[in-house]
């Protein structure tokens, strides 16, 4: 029973290893300027994590096969090294990738949410409520009106509560969907105007939290025209599987004609 | 150290009515074998709703036989409303995590065993103890009562994300009184667990037997100890979170609720709390929690190693120093689970390096385990395939904290199946699997018969292949950027993967229904079981020493005398066994052992 218990242990790891081996299931395709560094963050990663992984289980198996059924004609054997060379052991395998993925990865982390904003982003800012995204850009003046909570009225599509009287608010353009040029660095502003939401979008290799009560900024940029999903991550209600809304990524003459037709709806 | 016999026979002598015997006891083995049923129990309930949850998931609009009856608001016609999911997954993560990963390793067994492991007749406290039941008793009422208000249970999670847990039934179904009875259920709760670590701790430290000095305890008996020093400073921090909670609810603070919030459509009269304070107080006691869960669980699994390789490990000292590191770190990585939350981003980094840092303790932990198989002598019994399964789902879980540790990749990985998988193999199934294994190692002492061992390595092949079968493809899943939480996958990215969550569904419905071998075997066993000797596993420690099941006062009227170690296996004793129990006078003189 124990050599079976080996061989099962075996091939349950060799087979758990086939889809990451083959790319069975990918995440969409990456059109975002931080995207490939994440990504090889994920396949260093896989790759010694999956060293470790298939490791472990075939020294367990490797030590059930050959210690089970031994009696006491067999004399107890004690590994070279003992407990020290296990605690070397562990600190020179597991220390150093401890160190090799900590560095790099807080360099990775570092390029995403330190770098500094460009002079040319595009800021756009996005509302999250149970169980949609809306979105505002400021307009010809640059300027995003201010939110009146008391004014919100999803009957007369004021989901923002913004106040029409206000020259600020005046020319904001709300939308449902939200469309960006390519290659054009985009500054995000997250507002959750009730609970808190994510914004998740897998092709950007984006995902931010929504903090109710606190407005916050990250920037990134998308390399390559297309419409993608952008979806919530953090439970927010009965509704939150379908909260969605879609990316629409688009050349510079295409944005601008989309804002246009977009302003012309207000 | 004390002398035993100054303690615990003078706190209370034996019961006489059926009441004290077996409801409100104070003896901490009956205590022990009522945390077991609250356990076994609520294991059964969390995996019914984790049956149901699998089935809406791989068939959303299957009408599930039954449920229109059990519930007719949450399953019209049978089939699950949005709601009713989110209610069932809070009700499982709740259920399973404080219920069943909480009680039945740490609670269930180091109440029953860490007295007798430490020579002791009973706990210090013993009132307080049968109170520390009982009060978890009601906090399970309190939770499951839920399902019977008119809109169910909290549908916010186990991990209950303010403000959604906190701004009432506006923000939806059960986010109410459901809300809110969860809030109390898990104060509650935690106010039982604080009266037990108040037990564990001086149980260890001042009822030892004499001769049970610090480094001869049993290894159980040292993850039982650091759990409990956990578990107070960890139930510590949120009870309070609850009461705060609560406090939102009921009396019109703020403190996870800030300004201007309109919820569906209506102002919320909140002002100047933080949703972000609930997070770090949650996980504050969330993270230990995981250690909370799995700790023992290293502790039943070396001890019933060691019984069936007929040795003790490659170190003691190394194994009590990773456990106490292990409890340490957990302090410092919670902000794990916070990457993403808007959380300073330099946080992420301050807090990413203890999390890596914490697997070298735990790979040290593994790399002991693996080592000392190592040319033993190794018997396959039902306990031991169970720990084998343990490390074997120990390490799978272990390496994909790797990815999650690290917050870049958390980007893409946060709040997807990866995180379930992940969760699921390195707390859950471990866990569940050194309880398994334990309740097959001590059933004989607990109750006085044997299990049946056929149907016991029946149970762990179907359970053992059945678990990856669940859980290993959720690791596809997330890294193909499915969210978990959702009743349904309507994303177009997703929709390719519902083979997958078809499988795991099969997977789970065939598993789950495996534990019926475990239940039947533990039930017949109970009264038509083989009967156990004192000793039937040949091991060491002072429960083994005393009759199956223990006296009243554990021993006997005998006060035991502790002259070794615990681990004294691979050794040659007069009678010509290879052991010498841990209270026993004679002398050890080792095997010759091989050279290399």
């Amino acid at each position: 029973m124990a050599k079976l218990l080996a061989v099962t242990i075996v091939i349950i790891a060799a087979l758990s290893a086939v889809p990451i081996v083959r790319h069975t299931w990918e995440p969409p395709t990456d059109v975002s300027k931080n995207g490939p560094a994440i990504d090889h963050q994920i396949d260093e990663t896989m790759t010694e994590a999956g060293i470790c992984f298939l490791a472990g289980q075939v020294v367990l198996a490797f030590m059930i096969w050959t210690a089970a059924g031994r009696g006491r004609e067999h004399k107890i054997g004690w590994l070279p090294g003992g407990a020290l060379g296990m605690v070397i052991l562990a600190f020179l395998i597991v220390g150093t990738e401890v160190i090799v993925l900590g560095a790099v990865s807080s360099k990775v982390w570092a390029q995403a949410y330190f770098a500094r904003l460009g002079a040319g982003a595009i800021p756009v800012e996005v509302q999250a409520e149970q169980f949609a995204f809306y979105f505002r850009y400021p307009g010809p003046d640059g300027i995003f009106g201010p939110i009146h909570p008391d004014l919100i009225n999803d009957a007369t599509e004021n989901f923002y509560g913004l106040d029409p009287r206000d020259q600020a608010s005046a020319d904001d353009i709300v939308t449902a969907e939200m469309a960006i040029p390519v290659n054009r660095e985009i500054q995000l502003i997250m507002h959750s105007r009730d609970l808190g939401h994510s914004f998740y979008v897998p092709a950007l290799r984006i995902q931010q939290d929504f903090v109710p009560g606190l407005d916050l900024s990250v920037h990134f940029t998308a390399d390559k025209i297309g419409r993608y999903e952008i979806v919530c991550t953090q439970l927010c209600g009965l509704g939150h599987y379908n909260m969605k809304a879609y990316l629409d990524v688009m050349s510079e003459p295409d944005y601008d004609a989309w804002l246009k037709k977009e302003a012309a709806l207000q | 150290m004390h002398d035993t016999h100054a303690h615990a026979t003078e706190h209370h002598g034996p019961p006489r009515t059926f009441i004290r015997k077996y409801i409100f006891s104070t003896d901490h083995k009956v205590i022990g074998k009522q945390y077991l049923g609250l356990g076994l129990f609520a294991v059964f309930v969390g995996m019914g709703l984790s049956w149901l949850m699998r089935l809406h998931l791989g068939w959303g609009n299957l009408a599930i036989p039954g449920m229109a009856w059990l519930s007719p608001n949450g399953a019209p016609g049978g089939v699950l409303t949005p709601e009713y999911y989110l209610q069932l997954m809070t009700m499982h993560g709740t259920i399973m995590v404080f219920f069943v990963l909480t009680v039945a390793p740490f609670a269930a067994f180091g109440n029953f065993f860490l007295p007798i492991q430490v020579g002791a007749e009973d706990m210090p406290f013993p009132h307080i103890n049968m109170m520390s039941f009982w009060v978890a008793f009601v906090a399970f009422c309190i939770l499951f009562s839920s399902f019977f208000f008119s809109d169910g249970p909290a549908l916010s999670g186990w991990t209950a994300y303010a403000p959604l847990s906190t701004v009432g039934a506006i923000a939806g179904p059960g986010q109410g009184l459901g809300q809110v009875l969860w809030l109390s259920s898990i104060a509650v709760f935690c106010v039982s667990q604080l009266l037990g670590g108040l037990n564990f701790i001086p149980t260890t430290l001042d009822l030892r037997a004499k001769g049970m000095t610090f480094s001869r305890m049993p290894l159980t008996v040292w993850a039982w100890f650091i759990t409990s020093t956990m578990a107070l400073t960890a139930f510590a921090v949120l009870m309070p979170a609850c009461i705060l909670a609560i406090l939102d609810h009921v009396a019109g603070t703020s403190f996870f609720v800030p300004s201007n919030l309109v919820v569906s459509g209506q102002l919320i009269p909140h002002s100047g709390g933080s949703t972000l304070l609930w997070q770090h107080l949650f996980w504050f006691f969330g993270h230990p929690e995981v250690y909370i869960a799995i700790v023992p669980s290293m502790g039943i699994v070396s001890q019933i190693l060691i019984t069936f390789m007929r040795r003790p490990l490659l170190s003691y000292k190394v194994v009590i120093g990773c456990m106490v590191s292990i409890g340490f770190l957990s302090y410092m990585v919670y902000g794990h689970h916070m990457f993403v939350s808007g959380m300073n981003p330099v946080s992420s980094i301050i807090f990413s390096f203890p999390t890596l840092i914490i697997t070298i303790p735990a790979t040290i932990l593994v790399l002991i385990w693996l080592g000392s198989l190592y040319k033993s002598r190794l018997r396959i019994t039902t306990p031991s395939l169970f720990a084998l399964g343990f490390i074997s789902m120990f390490i799978t879980g272990g390496v994909t904290g790797f990815f999650l540790a690290q917050p870049p990749i958390d980007i893409m990985l946060h709040a997807t199946y990866f995180v379930v998988g992940h969760f699921h193999f390195v707390m859950a199934l471990a866990a569940i699997f050194g309880i398994l294994g334990g309740t097959y190692f001590w059933f004989p002492k607990m109750f006085g018969r044997m299990m049946d061992e056929r149907l016991g390595k029946l149970h762990f092949w179907l359970t053992f292949v059945g678990a990856y079968c669940i859980f290993m493809p959720f690791h596809y899943l997330g890294l193909a950027g499915n969210v978990r939480r959702y009743q349904a996958f309507v994303d177009d990215y997703t929709v390719h993967l519902l083979p997958i969550h078809r499988f795991s569904t099969v997977a789970a419905l065939f598993t789950g229904a495996v534990q019926l071998i475990f239940l039947y075997n533990l039930i017949h066993s109970r009264f038509w079981g083989e009967k156990a000797t004192d000793n039937p596993w040949e091991s060491t420690t002072l429960e083994w020493s005393t009759s199956s099941p223990p006296p009243y006062d554990n021993f006997g009227g005998r006060h035991p005398i502790v002259y070794h170690d615990p681990y004294q296996l691979g050794i040659q004793s007069v009678s010509g066994a290879d052991y010498i129990m841990q209270d026993s006078p004679e002398e050890v003189r080792p095997e010759p052992t091989e050279t290399h």
